[in-house]
C-alpha cells in the first residue's frame, strides 16, 4: 500500500537547511576530524612570526599546517579554481588597509559563509579594514583610533608599566565545551582595545569580558567626556559561531597571542597570590581547539523513523499511526568521534507549530530515540531537531513527511451502533418484497 | 392518467406538421436519390426522406459542434487552457495512472502547503472518469493517444453530444423541427463554446451535457410516466453530480417546477412517478460522490426538493382520500386541515434542523446568487474571481447575439401551448436567464435553455410562414392542415387570406429570418475564433506590423521552475497560478484555485501587502522558498498581480485586520505612480514586480519605469530587496521568480 502510493509529489527528503550543509558533508565520513588544518596566517611584518613563536608552536605542534604570508603579499588568494585552499584563517595583520591578491573585506566574509573559521586580532591602532571586518562579525571596536582599555583596579601589577593599560583580565565564559574541562587559574594579561557586542546580533559571545571598573580611553590625554565604553560591555575577546558553524575569534589585542605575555608572570592589583606564569597560553590554547573545531562539535547521522514493527521508512504516514523515531550524534574530541551524551536533545512533529514534542532518550551510545503517535491531524508534518546549546555547534535537522487520513477501506467495516439501521434495512426490503408478492397474487 | 394528459402534451400533437413541411422537398429528393439507386424498389417514401434528411443534419450539427471547437488547437496547439483545467489534467494524469483506488483515496501533499489537500474528497470526479474511460477505451482500440490528447478534446466531444441531446430535447418539448434548430443553434453558440473549445478541460465541459440530459429524461419521464424514464433521469443526475456543483441548480428548479405544477392543478400520477423516482434515487445516488455525501439531507440548499417530495406524498394521500370521500365539504375541511398541518410541520422540522445544526445553512456562494451583492460584502473570496462578477449587458449580447431576441418569442409561443415541457422550460429559461444576470459564468447554464426557446420561436415562425407560402398554391389541401397544426396562427392566416402582399410579406419575413440566422452563424464563428479560443496561458498580441506576436511566459516560467528548483521547493504565488505550478511546475504551493481554506489564502494576501521584513517571517513560517508574480507591465498585460492586488488586500484584511485597504488608496483611487501611497510603495508585491523595471525603457518616447498595462510612470524606481533575490525573469517580464534568502549566517 506504502509503496503504491509512493509517486513523485510524495516527497522524502531531508529537508537539511542550506547552511548546514558543509557540516553535514564533512560528517559522512565518520572518524575524521569535521574540519581540514591548512591555516593561511597573514602578518605584517614577519617579526610577527618570531614574537608569537609559542601560540603557532601550539598550533603546529597539533597538527595544523601554517602558512605565513605578509598581508601585502600579492599571491595571497583563499581560493582556487572554485576550492578553498585554506581551512582556516588568522589575521595577525592590525595595520593593515588593504590586502594583497585578490584578498578583500569580502573575500573574508565570503571564507566565513562557506564554513571557515578566522581569527583576527586588533590592535591601537587597527586599520578601517579589520574593523569593518570586526563590524561584519557582530562586534564593534572603540571608535576612537587611539583608545585602549584602561582599568585602574583590575590592572597587571608591573615594574615597568604604570599606566593600567595592561589589564589582568578573568572574567571567563562559563563554558567548559569552549574553554576546556581544566579551570584557567591565573588571569589573562590583555593590552589592546576593547570592543562592544552589536546588540542586534545573538550569535557573537562574550568570552573574556573586561572588569566592572575598566574603560576604554586615551591613556595620553584628559578624559574630558565620559567614556563611549565602559565596565563589563566591554569585551577583550569575542567568539561567534556563525549558523553554518563557521567560528570567529575577535579580540583587540594582537599581544595577548605574544610570546612575551604568554611567558610573563601575572598578578592583577589587589590580589595576594602571584602566578608564575599567565593565563594566556592556556586561555588561548583551548580557545583556539574551540574555534578550529577539535571540541564542541556535533554531527547528527542516521535520522531514522518508521511504524512501530516495521523496519522500513514509510513514504507517508497515516493519522493515529504509532511510529519511532531515532537519530545518533556524535561529539568531536579531537581525535575521534565519541557519542555525544545528553538528556536535552528534543524532536518535534511539526506543522506550522509542533504537535508533538518530545524528549529523546539516548542509549549513551550515541542514539536517541522515541516513539509517539500521529496526532489525529493530516498534513505535512517535519520531524525537527532544533539542538543548540552554548559552546556546541548547532544541529538544525528537518525531514518532510506527509501524513494522510484514512482510505476509504480503512474504516471499521461494521459499527455497532448501525446494526437498528442494518436491520431496518433488511427488514424494509424484506417487507417491501413480501408486499409486493402478496399485492400481485394476492387477488 | 397517461390518457388525461394527452390533449394538454405537446408531443401527441406536433407530429403531423413535418410531412407537409418537408412535401415540397419530396419529389426533388426522391429524384436525386432514384438517380443514386437505379431501380425504383428503393424509392424512399416521405417519411423515410425526412428521417434521412434529420439524420444527416444531425450528423453536420454533430461535426459542426466539435469542428467549431478546435480553432484553439488551431491557432496555438493541443494544449489545456486557463487554471482549473490544469487541477483537472493533473488528477485525470493520476487516475489514469495509478488507477481509481489511488485516485479516490489521494491525499495531495503538494498543495496547499503544509496542510494539503484531500483531492479524492474534494473534488467532482465525473470528469476525470470520462476522460479516463474514453482514454481506456481508445487504448482498448488499440488507439495509442495520450491521455493530453483525450483530455483537450473531450470538451468538443461533449459539446457534440449537447445537441444531440438538445435535439431529442426540443422534439420533446415541442417538434423535430424545433429540436433541428435547437441542435443546430447550441452547436455554435458563444455562450456554450466559451467552456467548451477544446482544451477547455473543465467540469462545465461535461456538465453542461449532464444538465440537458437529467433535464431531458426528467421531462421524458413527466410526459410518459415511465418508472424506466425517471430511474434515466435519476442516473443523469447522478453523473451530472459527479461532475459539477451546479448540479444544486437541477436539485432546486425540478422541486420548483414540480410546485408550479402542483399550484397550478397539473398534479398527475406521472408527475408523481417521475419525481419520486428521480429524487429517491438521484439522492442515494449523490450520496456516493464523497464530495456531496450527506449534502442532500443535511444541508439547506437541498431542502426545498425534500419539501416538495413531502409534499408529492400529502397530494397523493389527499388523491387517495378524494377517491375515498364522497362528502366534498368534508373533504374541503379535511384537506385544509392537513395542507396548514403539512406545511406547519415541515416548517417546524426544518427550523429544529437548522436551530440544531443538523441542516447546514445556506453556503455564501448560494447566498450571492440570490443576492448579487452578498458575495462582495462578504466573501472578498468570491467576488474577487472575474468570472464570478454580474454579468454585463454587452457579454449577453456578446454569448447570445440573435437569440437574446429570439427568447422572448420564444417564451411567447411556449406560453401559447402550455404543456408539462413547455412550462418546463419556461422555468429552466427564466431561472437560468436570472443567474446568468448575477454571475457571468452561468451565462453557460443558460445557453441550453436560451437556445431550445429561441429554436422553438425560429421554428414555429418558419413553419407558419412557410404554411402561408404553401396557402396559395394549395389553400384547399392546406385549409384542413393548418388547422391543427398551429392552432390559432394558421387560422389567423387563414382568415387573413385575402390581404394582398401576403405571400410577398412571407418571403420577406423569410429572407429576413435567413439573414438574421446567417448573422448568427457568422457572429458566432467570429467569436469563437477570436475570443474564445485563446488558451490563457498562451498570450497572443498584435504587433506594431499588424503580425502575431505570442507571448509564452507562463510555460518558460513553469519549466524553468521544473528544471531549476529542488523537488521539495515551495512556491508562494497568489492563488490563481497554483494548479499551474503544481500540473505543469511540479513543486509544491501554498494555495491554489481549489479556494477551500480562506485563512492560508489571507495569509498569502498578507504577506504579498506588507514590508519585506513582515513578509519574510509568514514566508519562512510557512517554508516558501520561492516567490512567483505576474507582472504585465511590459508587455501591457492587464490581469496582472498589480491589478489583482487590491483583493489580496481585501482578502488579508478579512482575516488579519492590520491590513488596512486605505493603506494602499490615496484618496480611495488605486494608483501605482509617485502618488500611490507610501505602504503601496513599499510592499512586498509592489517590490517584486517593480524590481529592476526602473531602469527599463518599455515604450518609445516614455521615461524608464514606464507601465504599460497601468499606463502610468512608476514611483518607486529604486527598489532593494533584503530577504529575496531575484531568481528568473521570463523573457517578457510576465512571470518573475524570486528566491527567498536563507537567514544571514553571521547574524
Amino acid at each position: 500500500m506504502a509503496t503504491a502510493t509512493a509517486r513523485s509529489p510524495i516527497i522524502l527528503l531531508a529537508l537539511i537547511s542550506l547552511f548546514l550543509h558543509p557540516f553535514l558533508s564533512a560528517s559522512l565520513s565518520p572518524g575524521e576530524s569535521p574540519k581540514g588544518r591548512r591555516v593561511l596566517v597573514l602578518l605584517d611584518d614577519l617579526a610577527i612570526k618570531s614574537s608569537h613563536s609559542l601560540y603557532f608552536r601550539s598550533l603546529q605542534s597539533r597538527g595544523y599546517d601554517l602558512d605565513f604570508k605578509l598581508a601585502d603579499d600579492p599571491k595571497i588568494g583563499l581560493q582556487r579554481y572554485g576550492q578553498y585552499l585554506y581551512d582556516g584563517l588568522i589575521l595577525f595583520c592590525p595595520a593593515t588597509e588593504r590586502f594583497g591578491g585578490s584578498l578583500d573585506q569580502a573575500a573574508i566574509l565570503d571564507f566565513v559563509d562557506s564554513g571557515h573559521d578566522l581569527i583576527i586580532a586588533a590592535d591601537a591602532n587597527a586599520s578601517d579594514l579589520i574593523r569593518e571586518i570586526a563590524t561584519e562579525c557582530g562586534v564593534d571596536f572603540d571608535e576612537d583610533p587611539l583608545a585602549v582599555v584602561v582599568d585602574h583596579i583590575g590592572y597587571a601589577v608591573s615594574d615597568t608599566e604604570g599606566d593600567h593599560t595592561l589589564i589582568a583580565a578573568d572574567d571567563f565564559i562559563d563554558s567548559s565545551v569552549i574553554l576546556g574541562n581544566k579551570k584557567i587559574e591565573a588571569p589573562v594579561l590583555f593590552q589592546g582595545i576593547g570592543h562592544s557586542l552589536n546588540p542586534s546580533n545573538n550569535l557573537v559571545l562574550k568570552v573574556l569580558a573586561a572588569s566592572p571598573s575598566a574603560y576604554s580611553a586615551n591613556p595620553k590625554s584628559k578624559l574630558s567626556n565620559p567614556p563611549s565604553l565602559t565596565g563589563s560591555a566591554i569585551s577583550l575577546v569575542s567568539v561567534v559561531q556563525a549558523r553554518n558553524n563557521a567560528r570567529v575569534l575577535i579580540t583587540g589585542s594582537l599581544s595577548i597571542f605574544s610570546n612575551r605575555l604568554f611567558r610573563s608572570s601575572v598578578q592583577k592589583a589587589g590580589s595576594s597570590t602571584r602566578h608564575e606564569k599567565a593565563g594566556n597560553d592556556q586561555f588561548l590554547t583551548e580557545i583556539s581547539k574551540w574555534i578550529f573545531h577539535e571540541r564542541g562539535h556535533l554531527k547528527a547521522l542516521n535520522v531514522k523513523h518508521n511504524k512501530v514493527g516495521e523496519a522500513d521508512e514509510p513514504a507517508m504516514y497515516r493519522i493515529n499511526d504509532d511510529l519511532e523515531y531515532s537519530i545518533e550524534i556524535y561529539e568531536w574530541s579531537g581525535s575521534s568521534w565519541e557519542p555525544y551524551v545528553s538528556d536535552d536533545v528534543q524532536v518535534q512533529f511539526y506543522m506550522m507549530s509542533p504537535y508533538v514534542l518530545k524528549t529523546l532518550s539516548t542509549d549513551k551510545k550515541g542514539v536517541y530515540s522515541t516513539s509517539f503517535k500521529v496526532p489525529d491531524v493530516y498534513g505535512v508534518f517535519q520531524f525537527k531537531v532544533e539542538y543548540q546549546r552554548l559552546g556546541y555547534s548547532s544541529l538544525s535537522l528537518s525531514k518532510q513527511i506527509p501524513v494522510r487520513p484514512f482510505r476509504h477501506n480503512e474504516y471499521e467495516r461494521f459499527i455497532p451502533a448501525a446494526y437498528p439501521y442494518y436491520g431496518a434495512a433488511f427488514s424494509m426490503m424484506a417487507g417491501f418484497f413480501l408486499f409486493t408478492f402478496v399485492h400481485l397474487y394476492n387477488k | 392518467m397517461v390518457g388525461k394528459s394527452e390533449p394538454i402534451n405537446g408531443t401527441a400533437k406536433s407530429h403531423p406538421p413535418p410531412p407537409p413541411a418537408s412535401s415540397p422537398l419530396s419529389p426533388r429528393s426522391s429524384d436525386l436519390l432514384s438517380g443514386y439507386f437505379s431501380f425504383k424498389s428503393l424509392k424512399l417514401k416521405t417519411k423515410q426522406q425526412e428521417l434521412l434528411i434529420r439524420v444527416s443534419i444531425l450528423c453536420l450539427v454533430y461535426v459542426l459542434a466539435f469542428v467549431t471547437r478546435l480553432f484553439s488547437v488551431l491557432r496555438y496547439e493541443s494544449m489545456i487552457h486557463e487554471f482549473d483545467p490544469y487541477f483537472n489534467y493533473r488528477t485525470t494524469l493520476f487516475l489514469t495512472e495509478k488507477g481509481f483506488y489511488e485516485f479516490w483515496n489521494w491525499f495531495d501533499s503538494e498543495s496547499w502547503y503544509p496542510l494539503g489537500r484531500i483531492i479524492g474528497g474534494t473534488l467532482y470526479p465525473g470528469l476525470m472518469v470520462t476522460a479516463a474511460v474514453l482514454y481506456w477505451g481508445l487504448r482498448f482500440l488499440r488507439f495509442a493517444v495520450h491521455i493530453r490528447e483525450v483530455c483537450v478534446l473531450t470538451a468538443p466531444f461533449f459539446a457534440s453530444n449537447t445537441t444531440l441531446l438538445a435535439y431529442f430535447f426540443g422534439k420533446e418539448i415541442w417538434d423535430t423541427g424545433a429540436g433541428l434548430v435547437a441542435a443546430a443553434l447550441i452547436a455554435i453558440c458563444p455562450g456554450y463554446i466559451s467552456r467548451s473549445v477544446a482544451g477547455s478541460y473543465d467540469n462545465e465541459g461535461v456538465a453542461i451535457f449532464a444538465l440537458l440530459l437529467t433535464f431531458y429524461l426528467f421531462v421524458k419521464a413527466v410526459n410518459t410516466g415511465l418508472l424506466s424514464w425517471g430511474l434515466a433521469s435519476a442516473f443523469g443526475y447522478f453523473y451530472m453530480v459527479s461532475a459539477w456543483g451546479g448540479y444544486v441548480f437541477i436539485i432546486n428548479l425540478i422541486p420548483l417546477y414540480v410546485l408550479v405544477l402542483l399550484m397550478t392543478g397539473r398534479y398527475s400520477m406521472r408527475l408523481y412517478v417521475a419525481y419520486n423516482c428521480m429524487y429517491i434515487l438521484g439522492m442515494l445516488l449523490a450520496m456516493q460522490i464523497r464530495f456531496v455525501g450527506f449534502q442532500h439531507v443535511q444541508s439547506g440548499e437541498h431542502m426545498a426538493a425534500m419539501g416538495v417530495f413531502f409534499l408529492m406524498q400529502v397530494f397523493y394521500f389527499l388523491d387517495w382520500l378524494k377517491h375515498l370521500l364522497s362528502d366534498t365539504k368534508l373533504f374541503q375541511a379535511f384537506l385544509r386541515m392537513t395542507v396548514t398541518s403539512a406545511v406547519g410541520l415541515g416548517a417546524v422540522a426544518l427550523g429544529v434542523g437548522t436551530a440544531s445544526g443538523y441542516i447546514s445553512p445556506w453556503t455564501g456562494r448560494f447566498y450571492s446568487l440570490l443576492d448579487p451583492t452578498y458575495a462582495k460584502d462578504h466573501i472578498p473570496i468570491i467576488a474577487s474571481v472575474s468570472e464570478h462578477q454580474p454579468t454585463a449587458w454587452s457579454s449577453f449580447m456578446f454569448d447570445f447575439q440573435i437569440l437574446l431576441f429570439l427568447f422572448p418569442a420564444g417564451l411567447y409561443f411556449c406560453f401559447k401551448r402550455l404543456s408539462d415541457a413547455t412550462i418546463f422550460i419556461v422555468m429552466y429559461g427564466l431561472t437560468s436567464m436570472y443567474f446568468a444576470g448575477v454571475m457571468v459564468r452561468l451565462i453557460l447554464v443558460a445557453t441550453p435553455a436560451v437556445c431550445l426557446i429561441s429554436a422553438i420561436a425560429v421554428s414555429a415562425t418558419i413553419k407558419n410562414l412557410t404554411l402561408l407560402l404553401r396557402a396559395k398554391t394549395k389553400a384547399p389541401q392546406s385549409a384542413s392542415g393548418k388547422g391543427g397544426s398551429s392552432g390559432k396562427a394558421a387560422s389567423k392566416g387563414l382568415l387573413d387570406q385575402s390581404q394582398p402582399f401576403q405571400k410577398n410579406g412571407a418571403i420577406a419575413l423569410l429572407f429576413g429570418a435567413f439573414y438574421l440566422l446567417s448573422k448568427y452563424v457568422t457572429h458566432c464563428t467570429w467569436v469563437t475564433s477570436e475570443a474564445y479560443s485563446s488558451p490563457s496561458i498562451v498570450l497572443a498580441a498584435r504587433g506594431a506590423h499588424g503580425n502575431r506576436v505570442i507571448f509564452d511566459d507562463y510555460r518558460e516560467a513553469y519549466f524553468w521552475l521544473r528544471q531549476n528548483t529542488p523537488p521539495d521547493a515551495k512556491v508562494m504565488s497568489w492563488w490563481d497560478y497554483g494548479y499551474q505550478i503544481t500540473a505543469m511546475g511540479n513543486r509544491t504551493v501554498i494555495v491554489d484555485n481549489n479556494t477551500w481554506n480562506n485563512t492560508h489564502i489571507a495569509t498569502v494576501g498578507r504577506a504579498m501587502s506588507s514590508y519585506e521584513d513582515e513578509a519574510y517571517e509568514i514566508m519562512k513560517s510557512l517554508d516558501v522558498d520561492y516567490v512567483l508574480v505576474v507582472f504585465g507591465g511590459v508587455t501591457g498585460y492587464s490581469s496582472d498581480d498589480i491589478n489583482k492586488f487590491l483583493w489580496m488586500v481585501r482578502i488579508g484584511g478579512g482575516v488579519f485586520p492590520v491590513i488596512k485597504e486605505p493603506d494602499y488608496l490615496v484618496n480611495g483611487e488605486y494608483r501605482v505612480d509617485k502618488g500611490a501611497a507610501p505602504k503601496m510603495l513599499n510592499c512586498l508585491m509592489y517590490k517584486l514586480s517593480y524590481y529592476r523595471f526602473g531602469e527599463l525603457t518599455t515604450e518609445y518616447g516614455k521615461p524608464p519605469g514606464y507601465d504599460r498595462a497601468r499606463g502610468v510612470e512608476i514611483g518607486n524606481k529604486d527598489i532593494k530587496l533584503e530577504y529575496l533575490e531575484e531568481a528568473f525573469t521570463t523573457s517578457n517580464w510576465i512571470v518573475r521568480i524570486y528566491k527567498v534568502k536563507p537567514p544571514n549566517n553571521r547574524w
